[in-house]
């Protein structure tokens, strides 16, 4: 059975049509990447998949893990195991990053029947992610994002999910504005990540990342619609060609993979 | 001179604010007293001025936004020591199981030695003022009723005019306490509507340290009314860290003005945070009277249902050199509403100033309102004086990445919440103050591991 399922999704926001019926399979264990010039849609796409209430769904239907997704309260689908990864990560001033982190953890546990963690059970754990992402220790005892750099956002972003544990995570430009080190270290916290259970939904504007995270399906947007699928051979394709192709119309120049 | 009539029901006459002075105080003219004569005098002099200017009215400009009629239509009665029993279970409630320090507890004005400590640590007097008086302490003398303005301020000089007795707290020169000191105002007002009128009195001497903690309560339901004031006289390069934590009744009216009067190198910390209360109303006013002074003035509040709190602030600088921090913050849900005034005096002489004046207000309903309104008047031309008022809703995009990592919409709220709230709740240094808050602003949400 599919973990995600996505079927002619229509999406729009403030009265304009973003989403123009996009289908999309996700399998436990793969990777996709879903590429696209700036305003294709990819991040409306990664919001409508968490919750995001800005967005109106006016057509299609999504399924993940058996469950009606569009049905759901952005907490649910968190507890259901979707992650989303923001493009632009929320500073919160006077929340702790480690006490957010743990309310976040139990509230996800308590929904599947677990205990809530322990402080010194839930201090290791972050120790151990904490390691692979090389994030500072100081950043967990300041507020949630706030004053962090871009760099540290992202790692941190991919620190949550390390902790959290999910089965379908939305990584969404995480690999924008990160130098090279920034960018081998985020990508080793995905492989790490990588799992025959989980599945990864890369979206990205750039081919760079993809060196470093091998993707199964390379999916192209273009004006609200999947234009465009292969294997991670298209994703190098669409780098040596740019986006410049889509605003011709014609789709026929890329070689199909 | 306006001022508000009561209509007798009965008798359908109006009557003059003398009625209110033999209801409210037990006096017409305040001559009646046990006290020394300066008492008695002083006594006449604010019931003659009550019965001249009466109660405020929101033609009033400071008070605009507060309508105190509430106040004079409820048929309030002095309460009497009979009335103000409490025992040892009934005031559990009220205190913090895990409070270190020593407790001076009032009920209904009337002083509770028995649920009180017997006794203080050293380097300092904790007595009723009439033990005081009756020792003739020249220092009451000399400062009782001497800060706090009867003759402009019509609850001042109703609680004058009432004065019999309160909290008369003196710490010795040089003299540095560890644990706080609590003086606790508890009101039952089982009987029916009662009014008291709390009076403290507190001399700082040079040099010394200490913590002080003013509590007001009273149970659920209850309606009465509580006209507090409190005066603060604090020495050269002493140190003051003040609590004041009102959670009267949600059916009571508290009206108080604390008057703090600062001498050279004084540093003085007051935290004001109000929980209960119907119609709440604080006059914080503190007087930079030296050289060098640090003086703190922070507050939080949070309103419910139709919860009205009225916050107003003065800052007086009248010597160089000194520094004064001011946040006030109100969270706001329901139909409650708040009013902040800061006013900023910066004299002639009061060059080297630097003041810094913030009020934050969330609201949590479209039904909550505030009024805002800072006022500076700066005569001095070498100063630093800012102030800043922001008025929000909790962060919407906040609010969705905390649900998008499985926290539940209403902790997600009352996590914000905290936060909105966190600077100020993190500068209070007694733990069961702390505590207290913490659990009240994360109340029924699953995070209060959150705070710890
Ligand atoms: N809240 C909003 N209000 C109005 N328009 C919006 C809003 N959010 C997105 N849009 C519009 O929707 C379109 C798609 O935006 P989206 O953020 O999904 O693109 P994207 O592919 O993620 O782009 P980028 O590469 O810049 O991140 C854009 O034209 C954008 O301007
Ligand atoms: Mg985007």
């Amino acid at each position: 059975m599919p973990l995600l399922e996505i079927t002619d999704l229509h999406a729009r926001v403030a009265e304009k049509e973003i989403l123009k019926g996009i289908s999309l399979t996700v399998n436990p264990g793969e990777v996709h990447a879903i590429m696209g010039p700036n305003g294709s849609g990819k991040s409306t796409l990664a919001g409508v998949l968490s919750g995001r209430d800005a967005y109106e769904v006016t057509g299609g239907e999504v399924t993940f893990d058996g469950h009606d997704l569009l049905e759901l309260e952005p907490e649910e689908r968190a507890q259901l195991g979707v992650f989303l990864a923001f493009q632009y990560p929320v500073e919160i001033p006077g929340v702790n990053n480690t006490y957010f982190l743990r309310a976040a953890l139990n509230s996800i546990r308590k929904y599947r029947g677990e205990e809530e963690m322990s402080a010194p059970a839930f201090l290791k754990l972050v120790r151990e992610k904490m390691n692979v992402l090389h994030i500072d220790q100081s950043l967990l005892n300041r507020p949630v994002n706030e004053g962090f750099s871009g760099g540290e956002k992202k790692r941190n972003e991919i620190f949550q999910m390390a902790v959290l544990d999910p089965k379908l995570a939305i990584l969404d430009e995480t690999d924008s504005g990160l130098d090279i080190d920034a960018l081998k270290t985020v990508a080793e916290g995905v492989n790490a990540l990588r799992s025959p259970e989980r599945a990864i939904i890369v979206v990205t504007h750039y081919q760079r990342l993809l060196n470093y995270i091998v993707p199964d399906f390379v999916h192209v947007l273009s004006a609200g619609r999947i234009v465009k699928s292969g294997g991670k051979e298209l994703a190098l394709e669409l780098e040596a060609q740019g986006y410049g192709w889509l605003e011709s119309g014609s789709t026929s120049e890329l070689v199909a993979a | 001179m306006e001022f508000l009539l009561k209509t007798d029901m009965n008798s359908e006459k109006l009557t003059a604010p003398n009625s209110y002075l033999r209801d409210f105080t037990g006096t017409d003219t305040g001559s009646d007293n046990p006290g020394p004569s300066w008492l008695s005098a002083l006594r006449q002099n604010a019931a003659a001025r009550f019965a001249e200017v009466g109660f405020p009215t929101r033609r009033d400009e400071e008070w605009r936004f507060t309508n105190v009629s509430p106040i004079a239509e409820t048929p309030f009665t002095l309460a009497t020591k009979a009335q103000s029993e409490l025992s040892a279970e009934g005031l559990s409630r009220f205190t913090y199981q895990d409070l270190a320090g020593t407790q001076m507890v009032f009920v209904n004005g009337h002083f509770a030695s028995d649920l009180s400590s017997a006794t203080f640590p050293d380097g300092v007097s904790v007595k009723t003022l009439a033990a005081a008086m009756a020792d003739n302490s020249p220092l009451v003398e000399k400062h009782l009723g001497k800060s706090a303005k009867f003759d402009t301020e019509s609850f001042v000089a109703l609680n004058t005019a009432a004065l019999e007795d309160g909290a008369f707290v003196h710490v010795a020169a040089g003299a540095i306490l560890t644990a706080p000191i609590h003086l606790l105002y508890i009101s039952t007002a089982e009987a029916g509507p009662t009014v008291s009128h709390p009076r403290t009195l507190i001399i700082i001497e040079e040099n010394s340290e200490v913590t002080l903690i003013e509590s007001y309560a009273g149970a659920s339901g209850q309606v009465y009314f509580t006209n507090a004031v409190t005066e603060v006289v604090v020495g050269e390069n002493a140190v003051v860290d003040h609590y004041k934590v009102q959670r009267e009744s949600e059916k009571a009216f508290h009206i108080a003005t604390m008057q703090v009067s600062l001498t050279r190198s004084g540093n003085f910390s007051s935290h004001s945070i109000g929980l209960g209360g119907l119609l709440v109303r604080n006059d914080m006013n503190a007087y930079l009277g030296g050289e060098g002074i640090e003086c703190t003035l922070n507050g939080v509040y949070l309103g419910k249902d139709k919860q009205v709190f009225d916050n107003h602030t003065s800052i007086d600088h009248a010597m160089p050199h000194c520094n004064s921090h001011e946040i006030y913050k109100g969270i706001l849900n329901d139909y409650s509403r708040g009013v902040f005034n800061g006013k900023i005096f910066v004299r002639e002489d009061a060059q080297k100033t630097d003041a810094k004046q913030t009020n934050q207000t969330l609201l949590l309903s479209p039904n909550a309102q505030i009024d805002t309104k800072p006022q500076l008047e700066i005569f001095a031309d070498d100063v630093k004086c800012t102030h800043g008022a922001t008025i929000g809703q909790l962060n919407a995009e906040a609010l969705f990445y905390l649900r998008a990592r499985g926290i539940k919409k209403d902790d997600a709220r009352a996590l914000l919440t905290y936060a909105f709230a966190s600077d100020i709740v993190r500068r209070i240094k007694v733990d069961a103050i702390r505590s207290q808050l913490d659990r009240v602003l994360l109340a029924e949400s699953a995070l209060e591991g959150i705070a710890e």
